[in-house]
């Protein structure tokens, strides 16, 4: 579902021409949802049968007893897209609120990510290591021929990382997808 | 039934699943189910054989259920309710609900599936309802637990009428239905999570009507939610577009909602709509959308879709506003509240409306109006072929003469559109046909769920002989129950609109579009105890439909028409509105828009 790499602006401006829509750009959007089964096909249906994107998507019951689940979504499009995107989840029967919370205003957005450097001693078993403090990355396991590193942060951040682990020996990658919320008082 | 009568008054008392369902419909004032029976709702269908007030009517095939209790719901507004079994029967359905969902036709379908515990296990009949209906509903509910039966049946009917209107499915696993369940009434309060806007936004009102006082070639352009929102809705928009002396065009789906002889009314738009009231719509520098969703059906082209104009949008569900075209005001809302709180505001405001600019405006439309986009030539010598439009015509002029409130369904196709275009309507929901699925095999089984509706009504299918036979088998249900539902065929033995669509677009190369090996329509009709007539030229056409008329039982009338006749004014995909071709002697102009359009439906 991740996307190797965002459509240049330009050439989606230019496919779409004639249809007034503004510019391309990245959204947010996080979901309070009813904890029942089939939510999440609803939400993914949605984006598939109507041809959103999914650049990153996570789900979790959020509230005591399990009653609501919080879906984060980050996606892409145009702004008559994303305004659609966000009407079309809000007319879902189980959904609660939405928020797009990269219109809202400054929010956190988050992720967290395993990586798995296997590395012999030498080079770049050390260097792998003081990248990592660099990135404030963990070391959650060890053996005399691997590491995973823990490390949590924006998907910059992630992406960044990654990057430079992958000269090092980079074996695996298991990311969470964005948690996020909206600075100050406000809540969903 | 238990052996000691439960008191009603005890609100969870517990009965098998099946009479907790069967309490719940009753309480949801259902009278009627269409439906089909199968080995996992065999519950439901003893409970049903136990009591009186829920009409069961045994269809044919569980497509036919879903249409027709579309059909009852559009000719009533209330919800219409389908019964099927498992598997098959759920699969089956799923035509009728996506005609439901595109529609926004309030039906609720309770589907058998096979025991919890069977579920996953590839077993017998089994499918996997809800997720194959997902996408096909509003939404859609698979009942777990016999404490959840009740409240989720009562929130599927909810769900189904309330907002803009559609189909819910309630899977119902058989150890639900046998196991014991408690009951729950119909909830007072508020849903938890689904609860649509219908008031609209004084602001939003108030620049609607700022718009609208300044207009100087306004247009409204109503749809299928002026109907929905009920004949209140119909009252209003009937004195809104009175009170502002603007022109008014409709939708396929909207059809009714305005009357059509009403010199106000432009006709219908889009594809096939009137020169008028396309031009209108291109020409218009305000324009009002009351209930419509502008359909690539209307819109034509969208990126020289009504280009100098201001545009105001009324729904009640947001998702169709700025969908396909941007709009200037949107106002969310109920169709009637929304045209009652446009009418006050109107009145409200004193700023007089250019009345000079609007005469002028009409003096346009006038001309455009002169040009009689839907005109045809009918020979009337004796044994001249039959045109399409002429027998649309004469059945609305006959029917008219008959003096009965008359209900229309059609099937899809030239003929739908005929209909639309010649068959007048005064009044909302009388008129149903398949509008955004373009379900072949709809008018039937529809025409039958108004009847059951209105028994001594007059309800006629007016269908083409392609589409007639998706459904046929619906004529041995008719004869059932005793339904007088008359098919009245325009047979030109082609799927004409493929055909048109292959000569303009295809270079007349009409791949599978012939009719072959059709059936004897008259004996067909007589072997599922109906009337069979049969026109084949002008000089029949007149003593056909009135014998169809007077027969007291089932018709199939089956009209000889011209093979070729195309239907006319139309606007080819991709081609903006004032781009029309309005008959044979403009087809060579549809050449130059091939191209664009040949990808386009």
């Amino acid at each position: 579902m991740r996307r190797e790499s965002p459509m240049p602006v330009s050439c989606w401006c230019s496919s779409m021409s004639g249809e007034a829509g503004g510019g391309y750009r990245s959204a947010t959007i996080s979901v309070l949802v009813d904890n029942e089964a089939g939510v999440l096909a609803r939400v993914i249906g949605l984006f598939s049968g109507r041809g959103y994107n999914i650049d990153s998507l996570t789900v979790a019951p959020v509230e005591d007893g399990g009653q609501r689940s919080r879906i984060n979504i980050v996606t892409s499009g145009t702004q008559m897209v994303i305004e659609q995107i966000k009407a079309q989840l809000d007319r879902l029967v189980p959904v609660h609120r939405i928020a797009d919370l990269t219109q809202l205003g400054p929010h956190i957005a988050r992720e967290m990510a395993l990586i798995k450097i296997v590395a012999p001693a030498g080079d770049k078993r050390a260097e792998a290591l003081r990248l990592a403090d660099a990135f404030r990355a963990r070391v959650v396991d060890a053996t005399t021929e691997s590491f995973v590193f823990e490390m949590t942060g924006s998907t910059d951040k992630l992406d960044a990382f990654v990057a430079l682990m992958r000269p090092l020996g980079l074996a695996e990658v298991s990311r969470t997808g964005v948690a996020a919320m909206a600075r100050g008082p406000r809540a969903i | 039934m238990s052996t000691h009568p439960t008191p009603p008054e005890t609100p969870s008392a517990s009965a098998p699943g099946a009479e907790i369902l069967l309490r719940a419909l009753k309480d949801q004032g259902v009278e009627v189910v269409f439906g089909y029976p199968g080995g996992a709702v065999l519950p439901i269908y003893d409970a049903i054989f136990r009591q009186n007030a829920i009409r069961h009517i045994l269809v044919r095939h569980e497509q036919a259920a879903v249409h027709a209790a579309e059909g009852y719901a559009r000719s009533t507004g209330r919800v219409g309710v389908v019964l099927v079994t498992s598997g098959p029967g759920a699969t089956n359905a799923v035509t009728g609900l996506v005609d439901a969902l595109m529609d926004s036709i309030p039906v609720v379908c309770l589907t058998g599936q096979v025991p919890t515990h069977l579920i996953g296990n590839d077993a017998f009949q089994e499918a996997d309802t809800t997720g194959i209906t997902r996408p096909a509903t509003k939404h859609n509910y698979l009942v777990k637990r016999g404490e959840d039966l009740a409240r989720v049946v009562h929130e599927a009917f909810y769900v189904a009428r309330s907002g803009r209107p559609g189909p819910v499915v309630v899977d119902l696993p058989k150890d639900i239905l046998i196991g014991a369940a408690p009951y729950t009434p119909p909830p007072t309060a508020p849903h938890r999570s689904y609860r649509p806007q219908t008031e609209p936004n004084a602001d939003a009102i108030a620049r609607a009507v700022a718009l609208l006082k300044g207009a100087k070639r306004p247009v409204i352009y109503t749809g299928g939610g002026v109907i929905n929102a009920g004949t209140e809705a119909s009252e209003a928009l009937r004195s809104f577009v009175r009170r502002t002396g603007f022109p008014c065009t409709s939708t396929l789906m909207g059809l009714g909602a305005y009357p059509a002889s009403d010199p106000q009314f432009l006709g219908m738009l889009g594809m096939h709509g009137t020169y008028e009231a396309n031009l209108a719509m291109h020409g218009c520098d305000v324009m009002l959308n009351v209930g419509a969703r502008f359909d690539d059906r209307v819109t034509g082209k969208l990126a020289a879709f009504s280009p100098g104009s201001r545009k105001i949008h009324v729904d009640i569900d947001p998702s169709s506003i700025n969908k396909n075209v941007p709009v200037d005001v949107a106002i969310v809302g109920d169709a009637g509240r929304t045209l009652l709180a446009l009418l006050r505001a109107w009145d409200a405001d004193a700023a007089e409306p250019d009345r000079a600019a609007l005469a002028e405006w009409w003096r346009q439309i006038d001309a455009w109006r002169g040009k009689d986009a839907l005109r045809y030539t009918q020979p009337q010598t004796k044994g001249a072929v039959i045109k399409p439009q002429y027998a649309i015509q004469r059945l609305y002029q006959l029917t008219r003469e008959a003096g009965r409130e008359t209900f229309i369904s059609t099937e899809v196709g030239q003929h739908q559109m005929w209909a639309a275009q010649f068959f007048k309507f005064e009044q909302p929901n009388r008129w149903m046909t398949s509008g955004g699925l373009g379900t072949m095999g709809y008018g039937l089984p529809a025409a039958m769920g108004v009847q059951i509706a209105h028994p001594d009504a007059l309800v006629i299918d007016i269908a083409g002989e392609a589409s007639i036979l998706m459904n046929i088998q619906e004529m041995a249900t008719l004869a059932q129950y005793r339904l007088p539902v008359k098919v009245f065929i325009l047979n030109n033995r082609y799927m004409g609109m493929v055909r048109q669509w292959q000569e303009l677009l295809h270079g007349g190369r009409y791949s599978e579009s012939y009719s072959a090996a059709l059936p004897d329509f008259v004996k067909l009709a007589e072997s599922f105890h109906a009337t069979g007539l049969h026109a084949r030229s002008v000089d029949e056409l007149d003593g056909v439909i009135r014998a169809m008329l007077e027969a007291p039982g089932p018709v199939i009338a089956d009209i000889a028409v011209d093979e070729k006749e195309n239907c006319f004014p139309m606007i080819p995909s991709g081609a903006p509105h004032n781009e029309m071709i309005l008959g044979p002697e403009h087809e060579a102009d549809a050449a130059g828009i091939a191209d664009a359009g040949l990808v386009l439906v």
